[in-house]
């Protein structure tokens, strides 16, 4: 007996894009559509200056923030880990090994350098649709992206970090 | 972890379909060869046995997960993180009007030992109450073997990210071929150029790939850890196994296709929402719902948790809001 794959359908995975996507949606039956703060990050993205640090997500102290990339960011770095998740587009990431930390250890989310980083070349990274990437704490990192592109990242709220919540939401 | 191997299993004799009867506490668990049954001093009730064993499947792979793990309406365990509600009725307004609701606390190796011994016992040869419908064999009839490999695999959780060295590996086709229906799943790793000295610095791996290549459904498992940040993605297909009741704000982020959640209010189960999610949407889950998913096609959804032990508390006594932001 064959398991599965046996049968008429072909599948298609539906990734969605900045150009294209579509989005669902709350369907309020006795609740408040924003309890459930809904929205779509291509279309935060889509919407979003290069490199803003739009938080779709946050629990806590945490966030999930969208970046649309688009040419060269600045220079950053924090004092935890981060995670880029690259939902579309491609992205390059050029890491530093600081000569030594730059932000206090309790400091969360990530700050702009200001400037080009002391210390060595730890690496790069070319990351695609779907490619997850650590930005290792206290390094520094700058992100690259010919054209535009979407990151989904990983970290905490920062002095950074920008919320628009009722202009991102579904609220009816 | 305590060994749960130590811990007292209250099982009887096989049954004329071979299966043992479990008890814990006044609870009582029996299987015949289409069904399971739950019996408590004041009521019974009666589940398809294939739909009991992935629920009991879930809440045993994930240590009874945050909150409440809802069988179905009737019966489902609450995690106290140390101890466990079993209950019978207690989220379901009409037994606990008629008085017939039951609950039972018990420490966590006691009740995780007894699920593992009924699960084990009562999953048959060829039967993955991980799989999707379509990828296993079902679980009727008399006891036939075992399938002690797929309800015991280990689930991945990752320390710092999936990649990392010395950290949770990626799949490759050795060990997790392709799902069927992610063929179209680009396989291609990111290009990582690391100067001598760094290569545990720079890091990164394909996670569409890595979710692709997953052999179980409904089961979030941990790729990226910021502090209590937790990255917990999984794929889903067919029906969410059990009706998953929040103690803290979840959120979903769907990587790709498309899923359904009906949502109930946690204590009464009365719908309140159905939402709709696309690729790229995010959505809350509040922390006084239950919900349930529908996946047509298997999907990847990423599953963000906070995985703070103050969390529920500060939730129950109200410091924290049950919504995740003011709009």
């Amino acid at each position: 007996m064959e398991l599965g794959g046996v049968g008429l359908s072909t599948y298609v995975t539906k990734f969605g894009s900045l150009l294209d996507y579509e989005k669902g949606g709350v369907e309020a039956i006795d609740d408040d559509p924003r309890h459930y703060a809904f929205s779509n990050l291509f279309e935060v993205a889509a919407g979003s200056k290069p490199w803003e640090k739009v938080v779709v997500g946050k629990n806590q102290q945490y966030v999930l923030e969208v970046i649309r990339a688009d040419g060269t960011s600045e220079w950053r770095t924090c004092a935890h880990d981060e995670f880029a998740l690259v939902m579309d587009g491609v992205v390059e990431i050029d890491l530093v090994a600081l000569d030594e930390a730059i932000v206090p250890s309790d400091k969360a989310g990530s700050v702009a350098l200001g400037g080009e980083p002391a210390g060595r070349p730890a690496g790069r990274i070319v990351a695609r649709r779907g490619h997850m990437a650590l930005l290792p704490a206290n390094a520094a990192y700058r992100l690259r992206a010919d054209e535009p592109a979407c990151i989904l990242l990983q970290t905490i709220f920062g002095e950074d970090t920008v919320e628009r919540w009722s202009e991102i939401c579904q609220t009816v | 972890m305590t060994d749960t191997a130590m811990t007292e299993v209250l099982a009887g004799e096989p049954n004329h379909h071979g299966y043992r009867t479990f008890q814990l506490g006044e609870f009582a668990f029996e299987r015949d060869e289409y069904f399971a049954y739950v019996r408590w001093p004041t009521g019974t009730h009666t589940m398809s046995v294939d739909a009991f064993l992935r629920a009991a499947q879930r809440d045993v792979a994930w240590n009874f997960f945050y909150g409440t793990v809802n069988f179905d309406n009737v019966v489902g365990t609450v995690n106290h993180y140390g101890n466990v509600d079993l209950f019978a009725g207690s989220f379901n307004e009409a037994y606990r009007k008629a008085e017939l609701d039951h609950l039972e606390n018990f420490p966590h190796e006691q009740i995780l030992g007894t699920f593992r011994s009924m699960l084990d016992d009562w999953t048959n040869e060829g039967f993955d109450p991980f799989a999707a419908p379509e990828e296993t064999r079902t679980a009727w009839g008399d006891k036939s073997g075992n399938n002690t490999e797929a309800i015991t695999r280990r689930r991945v959780t990752a320390s710092r990210m999936v990649g990392v060295p010395g950290d949770e590996p990626i799949r490759t086709d050795e060990t997790h071929p392709v799902n069927r229906m992610f063929a179209d799943v680009d396989q291609s790793q990111p290009e990582i150029y690391a100067e001598p000295g760094f290569e545990d610095q720079v890091c990164a791996f394909n996670l569409f790939g890595y979710l692709s290549r997953s052999d179980v459904t409904w089961n979030p498992s941990i790729v990226s850890v910021c502090k209590d940040s937790l990255y917990c993605p999984t794929t889903e297909e067919y029906i969410l196994p059990i009706i998953h009741g929040n103690d803290r704000v979840e959120w979903f982020v769907q990587l790709s296709d498309q899923i359904e959640w009906e949502v109930a209010d946690k204590v009464t189960g009365k719908l309140r929402a159905r939402v709709t999610m696309k690729a790229g949407d995010v959505a809350a889950m509040p922390a006084d719902i239950r919900h349930q998913g529908y996946s047509p096609k298997r999907s990847m959804l990423l599953v963000w948790e906070n995985g703070s032990a103050e969390l529920p508390e500060l939730i129950a006594t109200g410091k924290a809001p049950t919504y995740p932001v003011d709009i």
